[in-house]
């Protein structure tokens, strides 16, 4: 569906706006997982014809003619990894937060001057 | 029909994308990142793809959201043993 | 205001990209030729009734498997840079005895819940990703009813490594007695839409469901301290 990808594409440019405006490095992680979100969006729609069902067989549904029933299973397998590692790779960089946290007392990336000249 | 309940949903995940945005409360944040994952499942359905929703659903809706909210703990506790 | 002007017109520059893709693609009307080969050919081929557990495991096993190396690393890093270092946290509060009841009672059916979804990935919807999920939550239930808990650390480090191999164990069985690394067809493909069919998929499954699962438990373990 043509909204699902605009939906999907939304979701991302609210994500980066997130990831490029905010202060609070938890405010940044969340902006990451909104981008996770919309990219899954946009990825399973790809996969989607309208009026078709989802590629799982039944009794009584003939072999041989299915591609004309059945919507794209390959973008459904592939999201359906990224999303298991995408929590995985969330709470990896939340894991970071906390330890930035206890060494700097603070979120706000704007005080952490290491990296600033 | 599909359209309607479409549009609605996607009306409430924009609002709770950028409630997740620019809500005071990092928590309010944390939900509203659940509620968008869990509106999300809900679509994955709606375009016939219901191994990804089953996923989306459980990860999405609960096991981030309890990642974040273990990690705000964290900080949390730091920071009470800090000022007291 | 400068930085919020360069960020709105990169905002926009990335919009225009994707309006150009979306004007420029015609709507599908067909599949193509990978994907109806995939759906015509994998219920006899693979024997699974499922196609996505087919692609995710029999036709793109490889990927998978990278996958859960990634997962495994991401795991292996949370659980490095969470080494209990500080104890002086304070105590948390105890849940109340209704959270705590129903969790007892729910934690065994969440999980039987959580086998059955990977053990019928070859023929409704879900598989080993989905199960081992459910299986984790079951186990945050536990976690959220009885904080002061410890789960054993060393078990669960035991079944995730020994599914990891047994994993690729089986994948280098099907490189030896059928056709490839990670093909299924190692076992008989049986009778199709029955429990113990589809070659060995539903294996093949559980062991993904089960370094999933123990992986996910080790991360929420790591993260909840105490």
């Amino acid at each position: 569906m043509r909204e699902m990808a605009f939906l999907g594409f939304a979701l991302v440019l609210l994500g980066f706006w997130a990831m490029l405006t905010r202060k609070n490095i938890l405010r940044i992680i969340i902006g990451f997982t909104i981008i996770d979100s919309g990219i899954h969006l946009i990825i399973v729609n790809l996969g989607y014809l309208p009026g078709r069902t989802a590629p799982i067989l039944e009794k009584g549904m003939r072999v041989g003619d299915l591609s004309k029933h059945f919507v794209d299973p390959i973008p459904s397998a592939l999201v359906l990894t990224a999303i298991v590692i995408g929590l995985a790779v969330t709470a990896l960089m939340l894991v970071y937060a906390v330890r930035i946290y206890e060494r700097k007392r603070t979120l706000n990336i704007d005080k952490y001057r290491e990296l600033k000249w | 029909m599909i359209m309607v309940s479409f549009y609605i949903l996607g009306i409430i995940i924009l609002l709770a994308a950028i409630l997740a945005i620019y809500a005071r409360n990092i928590v309010t944040a944390i939900i509203s990142t659940g509620v968008i994952s869990l509106l999300v499942s809900i679509l994955f359905l709606l375009l016939a793809a219901p191994d990804v929703a089953m996923t989306e659903a459980a990860i999405g809706s609960g096991l981030t959201t309890m990642v974040f909210l273990y990690a705000y703990n964290r900080i949390r506790r730091i920071r009470e043993r800090n000022d007291g | 205001m400068a930085k919020y002007f360069v960020i709105i017109i990169l905002l926009i520059l990335l919009f225009l990209i994707f309006w150009n893709l979306q004007k420029n693609t015609a709507p599908r009307n067909r599949l193509d030729l990978l994907s109806s080969r995939y759906i015509d050919q994998g219920p006899r081929e693979v024997g699974s009734a499922n196609l996505v557990t087919a692609v995710v495991v029999a036709y793109r096993g490889f990927d998978t498997l990278g996958e859960v190396i990634v997962l495994f690393l991401a795991a292996t890093g949370v659980g490095f840079l969470m080494q209990k270092r500080q104890k002086a946290y304070p105590k948390s509060n105890p849940a109340s005895e209704i959270l705590r009841t129903g969790s007892d009672v729910l934690l065994p059916v969440i999980i039987l819940t959580g086998t059955y979804i990977f053990l019928h990935g070859h023929l409704t919807p879900g598989g080993g990703f989905q199960g081992g999920v459910v299986i984790a939550s079951g186990f945050l239930l536990q976690f959220l009813a009885r904080p002061e808990s410890r789960i054993k650390v060393r078990k669960l480090h035991f079944i995730e490594s020994i599914s990891g191999f047994f994993y690729v164990l089986s994948g280098l069985a099907g490189l030896i007695l059928a056709g490839g690394f990670l093909d299924s067809r190692f076992l008989p493909l049986g009778k199709w839409g029955e429990l113990i069919s589809a070659g060995a998929i539903p294996l093949i499954y559980s062991f993904i469901g089960l370094k999933v699962g123990s992986e996910l438990v080790g991360i929420l373990n790591n993260l909840k301290g105490d």
